[in-house]
Protein backbone atom coordinates (compact mmCIF):
# COMPACT_ATOMS: atom_id res chain seq x y z
CA UNK A 1 0.00 0.00 0.00
CA UNK A 2 1.37 3.40 -0.94
CA UNK A 3 2.07 5.71 1.98
CA UNK A 4 -0.52 8.43 2.40
CA UNK A 5 0.74 11.92 1.59
CA UNK A 6 1.30 13.94 4.73
CA UNK A 7 -0.74 17.05 5.12
CA UNK A 8 1.00 20.39 5.68
CA UNK A 9 0.37 20.52 9.42
CA UNK A 10 1.71 17.01 10.06
CA UNK A 11 4.67 17.59 7.80
CA UNK A 12 5.53 20.80 9.62
CA UNK A 13 5.36 18.97 12.93
CA UNK A 14 7.58 16.13 11.78
CA UNK A 15 10.14 18.28 10.00
CA UNK A 16 10.56 20.96 12.64
CA UNK A 17 9.52 20.13 16.19
CA UNK A 18 10.25 16.46 15.92
CA UNK A 19 13.82 17.26 14.95
CA UNK A 20 14.49 18.60 18.43
CA UNK A 21 15.99 16.50 21.21
CA UNK A 22 16.14 16.51 24.97
CA UNK A 23 19.41 17.38 26.68
CA UNK A 24 20.39 14.48 28.91
CA UNK A 25 23.90 15.42 30.05
CA UNK A 26 24.28 19.07 29.05
CA UNK A 27 22.68 21.95 30.90
CA UNK A 28 20.14 23.63 28.58
CA UNK A 29 21.07 27.01 29.97
CA UNK A 30 24.66 26.51 28.95
CA UNK A 31 23.59 25.35 25.50
CA UNK A 32 21.55 28.54 24.97
CA UNK A 33 23.50 31.13 26.95
CA UNK A 34 21.91 34.24 25.41
CA UNK A 35 18.31 33.30 26.00
CA UNK A 36 17.71 34.98 29.35
CA UNK A 37 19.84 38.08 29.79
CA UNK A 38 17.46 40.43 28.03
CA UNK A 39 14.76 39.65 30.57
CA UNK A 40 12.47 37.88 28.10
CA UNK A 41 10.65 34.94 29.64
CA UNK A 42 9.77 31.93 27.50
CA UNK A 43 7.58 29.36 29.19
CA UNK A 44 6.72 27.12 26.25
CA UNK A 45 8.68 27.13 23.00
CA UNK A 46 6.26 24.63 21.43
CA UNK A 47 3.73 27.45 21.07
CA UNK A 48 5.91 28.92 18.31
CA UNK A 49 4.36 28.21 14.94
CA UNK A 50 5.22 29.30 11.43
CA UNK A 51 1.84 30.15 9.88
CA UNK A 52 3.14 29.20 6.41
CA UNK A 53 4.22 25.85 7.87
CA UNK A 54 7.22 25.90 5.60
CA UNK A 55 9.50 22.88 5.84
CA UNK A 56 13.01 22.51 4.46
CA UNK A 57 12.03 20.30 1.50
CA UNK A 58 9.39 22.79 0.27
CA UNK A 59 11.73 25.67 1.01
CA UNK A 60 14.45 24.33 -1.31
CA UNK A 61 11.95 23.43 -3.99
CA UNK A 62 10.34 26.86 -4.22
CA UNK A 63 13.50 28.87 -3.65
CA UNK A 64 15.16 26.97 -6.51
CA UNK A 65 12.25 27.89 -8.78
CA UNK A 66 12.49 31.52 -7.78
CA UNK A 67 16.19 31.51 -8.62
CA UNK A 68 15.66 29.91 -12.03
CA UNK A 69 13.14 32.59 -12.99
CA UNK A 70 15.34 35.34 -11.68
CA UNK A 71 18.55 34.31 -13.39
CA UNK A 72 16.78 33.81 -16.72
CA UNK A 73 15.84 37.48 -16.52
CA UNK A 74 19.35 38.57 -15.54
CA UNK A 75 20.66 36.75 -18.62
CA UNK A 76 18.07 38.41 -20.83
CA UNK A 77 18.91 41.83 -19.40
CA UNK A 78 22.61 41.43 -20.18
CA UNK A 79 22.10 39.91 -23.61
CA UNK A 80 19.75 42.66 -24.67
CA UNK A 81 21.60 45.73 -23.34
CA UNK A 82 19.05 46.26 -20.59
CA UNK A 83 20.95 49.30 -19.30
CA UNK A 84 19.86 51.22 -22.42
CA UNK A 85 16.21 50.74 -21.53
CA UNK A 86 16.18 52.70 -18.28
CA UNK A 87 14.05 55.82 -18.38
CA UNK A 88 16.83 58.30 -17.75
CA UNK A 89 20.50 57.90 -16.71
CA UNK A 90 19.74 59.76 -13.46
CA UNK A 91 17.72 56.72 -12.39
CA UNK A 92 20.86 54.54 -12.16
CA UNK A 93 22.02 56.61 -9.18
CA UNK A 94 19.24 55.09 -7.09
CA UNK A 95 20.69 51.69 -7.97
CA UNK A 96 24.16 52.84 -6.83
CA UNK A 97 22.73 53.89 -3.48
CA UNK A 98 20.93 50.56 -3.24
CA UNK A 99 24.08 48.53 -3.86
CA UNK A 100 26.24 50.49 -1.45
CA UNK A 101 23.60 51.13 1.22
CA UNK A 102 21.16 48.23 1.21
CA UNK A 103 22.73 45.07 -0.23
CA UNK A 104 25.40 44.92 2.50
CA UNK A 105 22.54 44.96 5.02
CA UNK A 106 21.24 41.76 3.47
CA UNK A 107 24.61 40.23 4.27
CA UNK A 108 24.39 41.54 7.83
CA UNK A 109 20.90 40.03 8.06
CA UNK A 110 22.28 36.68 6.89
CA UNK A 111 24.96 36.77 9.59
CA UNK A 112 22.49 37.96 12.23
CA UNK A 113 19.93 35.23 11.58
CA UNK A 114 22.62 32.54 11.40
CA UNK A 115 23.68 33.69 14.87
CA UNK A 116 20.27 33.91 16.53
CA UNK A 117 19.16 30.75 14.75
CA UNK A 118 21.72 28.96 16.91
CA UNK A 119 20.74 30.77 20.10
CA UNK A 120 17.03 30.03 20.52
CA UNK A 121 15.96 27.08 22.63
CA UNK A 122 12.87 26.46 20.49
CA UNK A 123 13.29 24.39 17.37
CA UNK A 124 10.51 26.17 15.43
CA UNK A 125 12.32 29.47 15.90
CA UNK A 126 15.65 27.91 14.96
CA UNK A 127 14.29 26.47 11.70
CA UNK A 128 12.59 29.76 10.77
CA UNK A 129 15.79 31.71 11.47
CA UNK A 130 17.84 29.22 9.47
CA UNK A 131 15.58 29.70 6.44
CA UNK A 132 15.64 33.45 6.83
CA UNK A 133 19.41 33.40 7.09
CA UNK A 134 19.67 31.51 3.80
CA UNK A 135 17.12 33.89 2.23
CA UNK A 136 19.23 36.90 3.19
CA UNK A 137 22.36 35.34 1.72
CA UNK A 138 20.38 34.75 -1.47
CA UNK A 139 19.32 38.39 -1.45
CA UNK A 140 22.81 39.80 -1.26
CA UNK A 141 24.01 37.42 -3.97
CA UNK A 142 21.13 38.09 -6.35
CA UNK A 143 21.44 41.83 -5.79
CA UNK A 144 25.14 41.80 -6.63
CA UNK A 145 24.41 39.76 -9.76
CA UNK A 146 21.48 41.99 -10.76
CA UNK A 147 23.38 45.24 -10.40
CA UNK A 148 26.80 44.13 -11.65
CA UNK A 149 25.96 44.65 -15.37
CA UNK A 150 25.59 48.37 -14.59
CA UNK A 151 29.21 48.41 -13.44
CA UNK A 152 30.28 48.00 -17.06
CA UNK A 153 28.50 51.15 -18.14
CA UNK A 154 28.14 53.56 -15.20
CA UNK A 155 30.45 54.97 -12.54
CA UNK A 156 30.15 54.38 -8.81
CA UNK A 157 29.57 50.61 -8.72
CA UNK A 158 33.17 49.50 -8.35
CA UNK A 159 33.85 49.14 -4.62
CA UNK A 160 30.58 48.95 -2.75
CA UNK A 161 31.63 46.76 0.20
CA UNK A 162 34.57 49.01 0.93
CA UNK A 163 32.37 52.10 0.67
CA UNK A 164 29.70 50.62 2.90
CA UNK A 165 32.19 50.36 5.75
CA UNK A 166 33.56 53.87 5.40
CA UNK A 167 31.45 56.45 3.56
CA UNK A 168 29.73 59.05 5.75
CA UNK A 169 26.11 58.54 4.66
CA UNK A 170 26.47 54.75 4.45
CA UNK A 171 27.19 54.69 8.17
CA UNK A 172 23.46 55.35 8.56
CA UNK A 173 22.35 51.90 7.27
CA UNK A 174 25.49 50.17 8.52
CA UNK A 175 25.11 51.43 12.09
CA UNK A 176 21.43 50.45 12.07
CA UNK A 177 22.37 46.81 11.53
CA UNK A 178 25.44 46.93 13.76
CA UNK A 179 23.13 48.17 16.50
CA UNK A 180 20.65 45.34 15.93
CA UNK A 181 23.29 42.63 15.75
CA UNK A 182 24.94 43.75 18.97
CA UNK A 183 21.63 43.49 20.83
CA UNK A 184 20.47 40.20 22.30
CA UNK A 185 18.73 37.59 20.14
CA UNK A 186 15.20 38.72 20.99
CA UNK A 187 15.97 42.38 20.41
CA UNK A 188 17.53 41.41 17.08
CA UNK A 189 14.30 39.67 16.06
CA UNK A 190 12.13 42.64 17.01
CA UNK A 191 14.56 45.02 15.30
CA UNK A 192 14.90 43.12 12.07
CA UNK A 193 11.83 40.94 11.75
CA UNK A 194 9.55 43.72 12.88
CA UNK A 195 11.10 47.12 12.22
CA UNK A 196 13.22 46.22 9.21
CA UNK A 197 10.97 43.68 7.51
CA UNK A 198 7.53 44.88 8.45
CA UNK A 199 8.06 48.62 8.15
CA UNK A 200 11.16 49.24 6.09
CA UNK A 201 11.56 46.58 3.43
CA UNK A 202 7.91 46.73 2.49
CA UNK A 203 8.42 50.39 1.55
CA UNK A 204 11.69 49.76 -0.23
CA UNK A 205 10.80 46.54 -2.00
CA UNK A 206 7.21 47.23 -3.00
CA UNK A 207 6.58 50.84 -4.14
CA UNK A 208 10.23 51.56 -4.93
CA UNK A 209 10.55 48.34 -6.95
CA UNK A 210 7.32 49.09 -8.76
CA UNK A 211 9.05 52.40 -9.54
CA UNK A 212 12.09 50.50 -10.85
CA UNK A 213 9.76 48.65 -13.23
CA UNK A 214 8.21 51.95 -14.24
CA UNK A 215 11.70 53.22 -15.07
CA UNK A 216 12.55 50.24 -17.26
CA UNK A 217 14.96 48.51 -14.86
CA UNK A 218 14.15 44.87 -15.46
CA UNK A 219 16.91 43.50 -13.23
CA UNK A 220 16.16 45.59 -10.18
CA UNK A 221 12.40 45.06 -10.12
CA UNK A 222 12.93 41.34 -10.58
CA UNK A 223 15.46 40.90 -7.77
CA UNK A 224 13.35 43.25 -5.66
CA UNK A 225 10.13 41.30 -5.98
CA UNK A 226 11.95 37.99 -5.71
CA UNK A 227 13.53 39.13 -2.45
CA UNK A 228 10.26 40.59 -1.24
CA UNK A 229 8.51 37.26 -1.78
CA UNK A 230 10.86 35.92 0.92
CA UNK A 231 10.31 39.04 2.96
CA UNK A 232 6.55 38.52 2.94
CA UNK A 233 7.43 35.37 4.86
CA UNK A 234 9.83 37.32 7.10
CA UNK A 235 7.18 39.94 7.84
CA UNK A 236 4.78 37.22 8.85
CA UNK A 237 7.48 35.76 11.04
CA UNK A 238 8.04 39.22 12.56
CA UNK A 239 4.40 39.47 13.48
CA UNK A 240 4.41 35.93 14.92
CA UNK A 241 7.56 36.67 16.93
CA UNK A 242 5.93 39.64 18.58
CA UNK A 243 2.69 37.77 19.30
CA UNK A 244 4.65 34.80 20.63
CA UNK A 245 6.75 36.94 23.00
CA UNK A 246 3.67 38.78 24.26
CA UNK A 247 1.75 35.57 24.86
CA UNK A 248 4.60 33.86 26.69
CA UNK A 249 4.73 36.17 29.71
CA UNK A 250 3.25 39.51 30.72
CA UNK A 251 6.71 40.68 31.84
CA UNK A 252 7.73 40.63 28.18
CA UNK A 253 5.23 43.35 27.24
CA UNK A 254 7.18 46.42 28.44
CA UNK A 255 10.45 45.04 27.04
CA UNK A 256 8.91 44.42 23.62
CA UNK A 257 7.24 47.85 23.67
CA UNK A 258 10.57 49.51 24.37
CA UNK A 259 12.18 47.68 21.45
CA UNK A 260 9.27 48.56 19.16
CA UNK A 261 9.66 52.23 20.11
CA UNK A 262 13.39 52.16 19.54
CA UNK A 263 13.40 50.24 16.29
CA UNK A 264 10.45 52.04 14.79
CA UNK A 265 12.33 55.29 15.29
CA UNK A 266 15.64 53.86 14.00
CA UNK A 267 13.75 52.50 10.97
CA UNK A 268 12.09 55.86 10.25
CA UNK A 269 15.41 57.66 10.27
CA UNK A 270 16.91 55.09 7.92
CA UNK A 271 13.88 55.41 5.64
CA UNK A 272 14.61 59.05 4.91
CA UNK A 273 17.06 57.66 2.31
CA UNK A 274 14.28 55.61 0.72
CA UNK A 275 11.94 58.62 0.75
CA UNK A 276 14.47 60.59 -1.25
CA UNK A 277 15.00 57.69 -3.67
CA UNK A 278 11.27 57.61 -4.37
CA UNK A 279 10.58 61.32 -4.64
CA UNK A 280 13.76 62.49 -6.36
CA UNK A 281 15.63 59.58 -7.93
CA UNK A 282 12.83 57.89 -9.90
CA UNK A 283 12.33 59.98 -13.04
CA UNK A 284 9.05 58.18 -13.83
CA UNK A 285 6.86 58.46 -10.75
CA UNK A 286 4.61 55.78 -9.30
CA UNK A 287 3.59 57.42 -6.04
CA UNK A 288 5.08 59.96 -3.67
CA UNK A 289 6.94 58.98 -0.52
CA UNK A 290 4.08 60.41 1.50
CA UNK A 291 1.54 58.23 -0.31
CA UNK A 292 3.71 55.15 0.06
CA UNK A 293 4.13 55.87 3.77
CA UNK A 294 0.36 56.20 4.18
CA UNK A 295 -0.34 52.86 2.50
CA UNK A 296 2.56 50.81 3.84
CA UNK A 297 2.97 52.22 7.29
CA UNK A 298 -0.09 54.14 8.40
CA UNK A 299 -2.58 51.69 6.96
CA UNK A 300 -0.66 48.40 7.19
CA UNK A 301 1.20 49.31 10.40
CA UNK A 302 -1.93 50.83 11.88
CA UNK A 303 -3.74 47.52 11.34
CA UNK A 304 -0.91 45.69 13.02
CA UNK A 305 -0.94 47.92 16.10
CA UNK A 306 -4.71 47.69 16.39
CA UNK A 307 -4.28 43.92 16.39
CA UNK A 308 -1.54 44.09 19.05
CA UNK A 309 -3.56 46.38 21.33
CA UNK A 310 -5.15 43.33 22.99
CA UNK A 311 -1.70 42.48 24.41
CA UNK A 312 -1.24 45.98 25.81
CA UNK A 313 1.00 47.18 22.97
CA UNK A 314 0.46 50.76 21.81
CA UNK A 315 1.57 52.65 18.69
CA UNK A 316 5.32 53.33 18.71
CA UNK A 317 6.47 56.40 20.58
CA UNK A 318 6.81 59.45 18.30
CA UNK A 319 4.51 57.99 15.63
CA UNK A 320 2.79 61.41 15.79
CA UNK A 321 6.06 63.16 14.88
CA UNK A 322 6.65 60.75 12.03
CA UNK A 323 3.17 61.40 10.69
CA UNK A 324 4.16 65.05 10.23
CA UNK A 325 7.64 64.25 8.97
CA UNK A 326 6.30 62.33 5.96
CA UNK A 327 5.72 65.77 4.37
CA UNK A 328 9.35 66.80 4.88
CA UNK A 329 12.02 64.10 5.12
CA UNK A 330 12.46 63.23 1.44
CA UNK A 331 13.01 66.91 0.58
CA UNK A 332 15.41 67.45 3.45
CA UNK A 333 17.42 64.36 2.53
CA UNK A 334 17.75 65.16 -1.18
CA UNK A 335 18.68 68.76 -0.43
CA UNK A 336 21.41 67.50 1.92
CA UNK A 337 22.80 65.17 -0.75
CA UNK A 338 22.59 67.93 -3.35
CA UNK A 339 24.57 70.24 -1.05
CA UNK A 340 27.14 67.47 -0.39
CA UNK A 341 27.10 66.17 -3.95
CA UNK A 342 30.89 66.50 -4.18
CA UNK A 343 31.21 64.02 -1.29
CA UNK A 344 28.62 61.47 -2.51
CA UNK A 345 29.39 58.32 -4.47
CA UNK A 346 26.55 58.99 -6.89
CA UNK A 347 25.30 61.98 -8.84
CA UNK A 348 22.83 64.58 -7.62
CA UNK A 349 20.82 67.14 -9.54
CA UNK A 350 18.17 69.82 -9.40
CA UNK A 351 14.75 68.34 -10.19
CA UNK A 352 13.38 69.37 -13.60
CA UNK A 353 10.60 71.97 -13.69
CA UNK A 354 8.11 69.19 -14.37
CA UNK A 355 9.40 67.29 -11.34
CA UNK A 356 9.22 70.39 -9.16
CA UNK A 357 5.59 70.80 -10.20
CA UNK A 358 4.90 67.16 -9.36
CA UNK A 359 6.41 67.69 -5.90
CA UNK A 360 4.30 70.82 -5.39
CA UNK A 361 1.22 68.83 -6.30
CA UNK A 362 2.08 65.85 -4.07
CA UNK A 363 3.12 67.98 -1.10
CA UNK A 364 0.71 70.93 -1.16
CA UNK A 365 1.25 71.70 2.54
CA UNK A 366 5.02 71.88 2.54
CA UNK A 367 6.81 71.88 -0.79
CA UNK A 368 6.10 75.39 -2.02
CA UNK A 369 6.43 76.84 1.44
CA UNK A 370 9.71 75.27 2.56
CA UNK A 371 11.48 73.46 -0.26
CA UNK A 372 10.70 74.89 -3.67
CA UNK A 373 12.40 78.23 -2.88
CA UNK A 374 15.66 76.36 -2.19
CA UNK A 375 15.53 74.68 -5.61
CA UNK A 376 14.71 77.98 -7.31
CA UNK A 377 17.81 79.46 -5.65
CA UNK A 378 19.89 76.43 -6.68
CA UNK A 379 18.67 76.86 -10.27
CA UNK A 380 19.64 80.52 -10.24
CA UNK A 381 23.11 79.76 -8.88
CA UNK A 382 23.60 76.95 -11.39
CA UNK A 383 22.58 79.25 -14.26
CA UNK A 384 25.21 81.71 -13.07
CA UNK A 385 27.80 78.93 -13.15
CA UNK A 386 27.95 78.77 -9.35
CA UNK A 387 26.60 75.28 -8.61
CA UNK A 388 26.35 75.20 -4.82
CA UNK A 389 28.38 72.70 -2.74
CA UNK A 390 28.52 72.95 1.04
CA UNK A 391 32.13 72.97 2.22
CA UNK A 392 31.65 72.42 5.97
CA UNK A 393 31.42 68.88 7.30
CA UNK A 394 28.01 68.30 8.85
CA UNK A 395 27.36 67.48 12.48
CA UNK A 396 25.94 63.97 12.80
CA UNK A 397 23.35 62.59 15.19
CA UNK A 398 25.09 60.21 17.61
CA UNK A 399 22.30 57.62 17.32
CA UNK A 400 21.08 57.50 13.71
CA UNK A 401 24.25 59.10 12.26
CA UNK A 402 22.19 61.20 9.83
CA UNK A 403 23.51 64.77 9.45
CA UNK A 404 21.51 67.37 11.36
CA UNK A 405 19.02 68.07 8.59
CA UNK A 406 15.64 67.27 10.11
CA UNK A 407 13.54 70.18 11.22
CA UNK A 408 11.31 70.63 14.22
CA UNK A 409 7.78 69.53 13.35
CA UNK A 410 6.38 72.26 15.60
CA UNK A 411 8.32 74.80 13.56
CA UNK A 412 9.44 73.19 10.30
CA UNK A 413 11.64 76.15 9.36
CA UNK A 414 14.05 75.40 12.22
CA UNK A 415 16.51 72.54 12.62
CA UNK A 416 15.64 69.98 15.24
CA UNK A 417 18.50 69.59 17.70
CA UNK A 418 18.79 67.84 21.06
CA UNK A 419 21.77 67.14 23.29
CA UNK A 420 22.65 65.36 26.48
CA UNK A 421 25.70 64.89 28.69
CA UNK A 422 27.18 61.59 29.71
CA UNK A 423 30.29 61.22 31.86
CA UNK A 424 31.28 64.80 31.18
CA UNK A 425 30.97 64.59 27.39
CA UNK A 426 28.29 66.25 25.31
CA UNK A 427 26.37 64.22 22.69
CA UNK A 428 24.24 65.61 19.86
CA UNK A 429 20.98 64.31 18.37
CA UNK A 430 18.54 65.05 15.58
CA UNK A 431 15.42 64.33 17.63
CA UNK A 432 13.87 63.30 20.91
CA UNK A 433 13.59 59.77 19.47
CA UNK A 434 17.33 59.45 18.92
CA UNK A 435 18.16 61.20 22.22
CA UNK A 436 15.92 58.78 24.17
CA UNK A 437 17.60 55.78 22.55
CA UNK A 438 21.02 57.09 23.60
CA UNK A 439 19.93 57.81 27.17
CA UNK A 440 18.61 54.28 27.54
CA UNK A 441 21.90 52.65 26.48
CA UNK A 442 24.61 55.33 26.68
CA UNK A 443 27.47 52.86 27.06
CA UNK A 444 26.55 51.42 23.68
CA UNK A 445 26.17 54.65 21.75
CA UNK A 446 29.21 56.48 23.12
CA UNK A 447 31.08 53.97 20.94
CA UNK A 448 29.37 55.12 17.72
CA UNK A 449 31.83 55.36 14.81
CA UNK A 450 30.74 58.77 13.55
CA UNK A 451 32.32 59.45 10.15
CA UNK A 452 32.74 63.19 10.66
CA UNK A 453 34.32 62.78 14.10
CA UNK A 454 36.62 60.16 12.63
CA UNK A 455 37.68 62.54 9.85
CA UNK A 456 38.47 65.29 12.35
CA UNK A 457 40.37 62.83 14.52
CA UNK A 458 42.57 62.00 11.54
CA UNK A 459 41.42 58.40 11.26
CA UNK A 460 40.31 58.64 7.63
CA UNK A 461 43.46 59.83 5.93
CA UNK A 462 43.39 63.29 4.46
CA UNK A 463 43.96 65.92 5.60
CA UNK A 464 41.84 67.43 2.82
CA UNK A 465 38.37 66.23 1.91
CA UNK A 466 39.30 65.21 -1.68
CA UNK A 467 42.10 62.98 -0.30
CA UNK A 468 39.64 61.31 2.05
CA UNK A 469 37.11 60.76 -0.73
CA UNK A 470 39.72 59.36 -3.09
CA UNK A 471 42.00 57.36 -0.80
CA UNK A 472 39.82 56.39 2.14
CA UNK A 473 36.46 55.98 0.37
CA UNK A 474 37.84 54.83 -3.02
CA UNK A 475 35.74 57.33 -4.99
CA UNK A 476 36.89 58.13 -8.50
CA UNK A 477 36.74 61.89 -8.15
CA UNK A 478 35.15 63.70 -11.04
CA UNK A 479 33.43 60.50 -12.18
CA UNK A 480 31.52 59.05 -9.23
CA UNK A 481 30.65 62.31 -7.48
CA UNK A 482 29.42 65.82 -8.41
CA UNK A 483 26.37 66.86 -10.40
CA UNK A 484 24.74 64.66 -13.01
CA UNK A 485 25.16 67.54 -15.44
CA UNK A 486 28.53 67.23 -17.10
CA UNK A 487 29.26 63.82 -15.59
CA UNK A 488 30.91 61.01 -17.60
CA UNK A 489 27.70 58.99 -17.00
CA UNK A 490 25.70 61.65 -18.78
CA UNK A 491 28.27 61.97 -21.58
CA UNK A 492 28.24 58.22 -22.28
CA UNK A 493 24.46 58.06 -22.21
CA UNK A 494 24.26 60.82 -24.85
CA UNK A 495 26.73 58.93 -27.04
CA UNK A 496 24.80 55.66 -26.78
CA UNK A 497 21.53 57.35 -27.56
CA UNK A 498 22.86 59.34 -30.52
CA UNK A 499 24.57 56.31 -32.06
CA UNK B 1 -12.02 46.55 10.56
CA UNK B 2 -8.46 46.90 9.20
CA UNK B 3 -7.56 46.05 5.64
CA UNK B 4 -5.67 42.90 4.72
CA UNK B 5 -3.74 42.93 1.47
CA UNK B 6 -2.02 40.57 -0.92
CA UNK B 7 0.36 41.80 -3.62
CA UNK B 8 1.37 39.57 -6.53
CA UNK B 9 3.76 40.07 -9.42
CA UNK B 10 1.86 41.08 -12.52
CA UNK B 11 2.43 37.96 -14.65
CA UNK B 12 0.57 35.17 -16.39
CA UNK B 13 0.13 32.96 -13.33
CA UNK B 14 -0.96 35.78 -11.04
CA UNK B 15 -3.65 36.78 -13.52
CA UNK B 16 -5.48 33.53 -12.74
CA UNK B 17 -4.83 33.72 -9.01
CA UNK B 18 -6.35 37.22 -9.00
CA UNK B 19 -9.40 35.91 -10.88
CA UNK B 20 -9.78 33.16 -8.28
CA UNK B 21 -9.44 35.57 -5.37
CA UNK B 22 -11.98 37.91 -6.98
CA UNK B 23 -14.45 35.03 -7.33
CA UNK B 24 -14.05 33.90 -3.72
CA UNK B 25 -13.88 37.38 -2.19
CA UNK B 26 -16.39 39.56 -4.04
CA UNK B 27 -15.65 42.56 -1.80
CA UNK B 28 -11.98 42.94 -2.65
CA UNK B 29 -10.45 45.95 -4.40
CA UNK B 30 -7.84 45.20 -7.07
CA UNK B 31 -5.26 47.89 -7.82
CA UNK B 32 -2.86 47.60 -10.76
CA UNK B 33 0.49 49.34 -10.35
CA UNK B 34 3.66 48.95 -12.45
CA UNK B 35 4.71 45.26 -12.32
CA UNK B 36 2.36 44.40 -9.45
CA UNK B 37 -1.24 43.74 -8.54
CA UNK B 38 -2.48 44.72 -5.11
CA UNK B 39 -5.65 43.17 -3.68
CA UNK B 40 -7.17 44.62 -0.51
CA UNK B 41 -10.16 43.68 1.59
CA UNK B 42 -11.72 44.64 4.89
CA UNK B 43 -10.79 42.18 7.61
CA UNK B 44 -10.30 38.97 5.65
CA UNK B 45 -9.24 37.45 2.33
CA UNK B 46 -8.83 33.86 1.23
CA UNK B 47 -6.98 32.17 -1.63
CA UNK B 48 -8.56 28.75 -2.25
CA UNK B 49 -6.56 26.02 -3.94
CA UNK B 50 -9.62 24.59 -5.70
CA UNK B 51 -10.61 27.87 -7.31
CA UNK B 52 -7.06 28.61 -8.44
CA UNK B 53 -6.78 25.10 -9.93
CA UNK B 54 -10.01 25.64 -11.81
CA UNK B 55 -8.75 28.94 -13.25
CA UNK B 56 -5.29 27.62 -14.09
CA UNK B 57 -6.57 24.31 -15.44
CA UNK B 58 -3.89 22.38 -13.57
CA UNK B 59 -2.90 21.22 -10.10
CA UNK B 60 -1.70 24.03 -7.88
CA UNK B 61 -0.04 23.77 -4.50
CA UNK B 62 -0.90 26.64 -2.13
CA UNK B 63 2.82 27.00 -1.40
CA UNK B 64 3.36 27.84 -5.09
CA UNK B 65 1.88 31.21 -4.22
CA UNK B 66 5.34 32.18 -2.96
CA UNK B 67 6.66 32.14 -6.53
CA UNK B 68 4.48 35.10 -7.48
CA UNK B 69 4.06 36.74 -4.10
CA UNK B 70 5.37 40.24 -3.46
CA UNK B 71 3.92 41.13 -0.09
CA UNK B 72 0.99 40.64 2.23
CA UNK B 73 -0.56 42.12 5.35
CA UNK B 74 -2.64 40.40 8.02
CA UNK B 75 -2.41 37.33 10.18
CA UNK B 76 -1.60 34.35 7.99
CA UNK B 77 -3.11 30.88 8.17
CA UNK B 78 -2.05 28.42 5.51
CA UNK B 79 -2.88 24.75 5.02
CA UNK B 80 -3.21 22.35 2.06
CA UNK B 81 -6.41 23.95 0.80
CA UNK B 82 -6.11 27.67 1.35
CA UNK B 83 -4.14 30.71 2.43
CA UNK B 84 -6.12 33.04 4.61
CA UNK B 85 -5.31 36.58 5.70
CA UNK B 86 -7.23 38.21 8.52
CA UNK B 87 -7.30 40.90 11.17
CA UNK B 88 -9.38 40.34 14.30
CA UNK B 89 -10.11 44.05 14.78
Amino acid sequence: MAAKKLNLKDKYKLLTRDLDWEFSYEDRKEAFPYEEFEGIKITDWSKWEDPFRLTMDAYWKYQAEKEKKLYAIFDAFQQNNGHLNVSDPRYVNAVKLFLTGVSPLEYQAYQGFAHVGRQFGGVGARVACQMQSIDELRHVQTQVHAMSPYNKFFDGFHDWTHMHDRVWYLSVPKSFFDDARTGGPFEFLVAISFSFEYVLTNLLFVPFMSGAAHNGDLNTVTFGFSAQSDEARHMTLGLEVIKFLLEQHEDNVPIVQKWIDKWFWRGCRLLSLVGMMMDYMLPNKVMSWKEAWEVYFEEAGGALFKDLARYGIRMPKYADVVEKEKEHVSHQAWWTFYAYGHAAGFHTWIPTDKELDWLSEKYPETFDKYYRPRWELAKKLEAEGKRFYSQALPQLCTTCQVPMMFTDMENPGELSYRSTEYKGEKYHFCSDGCCDIFKDEPEKYVQSWLPVHQIFQGNCGGPDVPDILKDFYHFNLGADNLDMKGSPDEERWKQWKSA
Amino acid sequence: MSKVYLILQDNDVSRFIVEAVEDDNPEITVIYQPAMIRMEAEGQMVVNRETVEEKLGRDWDVQELHLNLVSLGGNVDEDDDKLELSWAV
